[in-house]
């Protein structure tokens, strides 16, 4: 028999994810794949697949999973309790589960196989945009996702010596964005000096924040205009959303700022309730 | 020309309205930038992503800034004809806006060509912007909760068709049968920047 994983509960929320579909944006489609790109890569890093293969992000743990043949897994991102597997592969054998529990801190966990989850691509990725609706289907329990061949590569190394994502306040790096001169050193100062909390209104879109609303120096519509993860955009509310995998293309609201491109994976474990710090 | 900053990985370019765009946009395609991976053309501005491991934003801004736009319409991505059934819920109301009857909307929409300029909203919705004067229709005041698949509509100076069922504001004046996106195509979104579009009216239910 091929193998494959039987998905018994998924938790709150599990996707497929890859690299997503870059390079599209002129037809309206998001790049979208690994929210936490570093954890997926460093799953696939150790498991020995193709920086491309496909795995499964978890939202929240909750994950329980059947292996249907014998299976190389490892856990990435947010430390769940009951992972054996967390930043060093191990075998789960025929008939074996996995089962994560909730993480004592970060948001997301990837569960890599070797040889990658191997359900159908859609414009040339697995990734689920779920704000597009392009990609596979939300994963659900009962699901049956094949595993691909393993590649030619051995798996790399046994162990990842890794700090887990932080539950207090995270501090992140901004840049300017397009549209900073609409809020002036007033704005940019309000957007900088005081910590602001992930709401749990937030998900794979972006993290909307809560805070001391920002003021625009200046009124006018704004024509739509591409942006990419990392954006924070100051919508009417004056509270900034954080574009993450799933952001939109592009936005008619002004984008005051970016958050570093190396530091955007971080506010992709950010929970609820967490502060977020953007340093100027 | 004026470069915006977008962040540690791209640049936003910003123009004076949607022809530089076109002509940007074509001139970006038919000799792309090193270390740049994605384009995206919007109203009047172009957003150029990086890879930052490739290049670093100052040499993109700096080859930008000697890029020659290619004039006019010209084209840069074939024509698509669209059959198009004229029996769209806001075609009356559009009609009564210009003060005309609903045969002249259909000839002024058949008798112009249009370019896609943009693509935006939801994977494969293309802005097409027509030849001539820009139109001018406002969206409607409610929009509605349930716009179907391949209905024609028009909102401010552009028409669109929507590529699936979605919520939508646009003026609903017609439906087509042709599937706008598809992702058994290759490329999935038929309106494409820079694609010219003839609409053309049919007769008879569409299916």
């Amino acid at each position: 028999m091929s193998r494959a994983v039987t998905v018994l509960e998924t938790g709150p929320l599990t996707t497929v994810q890859d690299l997503g579909r870059p390079g599209r944006g002129a037809l309206g489609i998001g790049r979208s794949g690994a929210a936490d790109r570093s954890a997926a890569a460093l799953a696939n890093r150790l498991l020995g697949n193709d920086a491309g293969a496909a795995l499964l992000e978890v939202t929240y743990g909750g994950l329980v999973l059947r292996a249907e043949g014998d299976l190389l897994v490892v856990t990435t991102g947010a430390r769940c309790a009951g992972s054996e597997a967390h930043n060093a592969p191990v075998p789960l054998p025929a008939g074996r589960g996995l089962r994560l529990g909730v993480p004592e801190t970060g948001l997301r966990t990837y569960v890599g196989v070797r040889g990658g989850i191997d359900v159908e691509p859609v414009l040339g990725s697995r990734a689920t945009d779920v704000l597009s609706g392009l990609g596979p289907p939300v994963v659900s329990a009962g699901d049956v996702l094949p595993v691909g061949p393993a590649s030619a590569l051995p798996p790399g190394v046994d162990l990842a010596a890794l700090a887990d994502p932080p539950g207090g306040e995270v501090t992140v790096r901004v840049l300017p964005g397009p549209r900073r001169d609409w809020f002036g050193d007033t704005g940019w100062t309000a957007l900088t000096a005081r910590p602001w909390t992930v709401t749990a209104e937030s998900n794979r879109v972006g993290l909307r924040l809560d805070g001391e609303p920002l003021r625009r120096e200046r009124e006018g519509e704004l024509p739509s205009e591409g942006m990419v993860r990392g954006a924070l955009q100051v919508p009417p509310s004056g509270l900034p959303v954080l574009f993450l995998a799933d952001g939109p293309v592009t936005g008619g609201y002004p984008v005051i700022a970016y958050v570093a491109d190396d530091d955007v994976d971080r506010c992709a474990q950010l929970r609820p309730g967490q502060a977020l710090r953007l340093r100027g | 020309m004026r470069v915006l900053p977008s962040g540690s990985t791209a640049l936003l370019v910003e123009l004076d309205g949607l022809d530089d765009v076109l002509g940007l946009y074509a001139a970006l395609v038919a000799e792309p930038l090193d270390g740049v991976v994605d384009l995206v053309p919007a109203a009047r501005t172009v957003l150029l992503v990086t890879d930052p491991s490739a290049v670093a934003l100052a040499d993109v801004e700096a080859a930008v800034r000697r890029v020659r736009p290619r004039p006019g319409r010209a084209g840069t991505g074939g024509t698509v004809e669209l059959p198009v059934h004229y029996d769209g819920a806001d075609l009356a109301d559009v009609a009564a806006l210009w003060g005309v009857d609903p045969d002249e909307v259909v000839r002024r929409h058949t008798g112009t060509g249009w370019t896609v300029a943009f693509c935006g909203f939801a994977p494969g919705f293309g802005y097409c912007t027509p030849d001539g004067d820009p139109w001018d229709v406002p969206r409607r005041d409610t929009p509605r909760t349930r716009v179907p698949a391949g209905a024609v509509g028009l909102a401010g100076p552009f028409s669109g068709v929507y590529p699936r069922e979605s919520p939508g504001g646009w003026q609903l004046i017609g439906r087509t049968d042709v599937a706008v996106f598809d992702l058994d195509r290759d490329p999935a979104a038929l309106l494409r920047p820079g694609v010219r579009v003839r609409f053309r009216a049919v007769s008879g239910a569409a299916s």
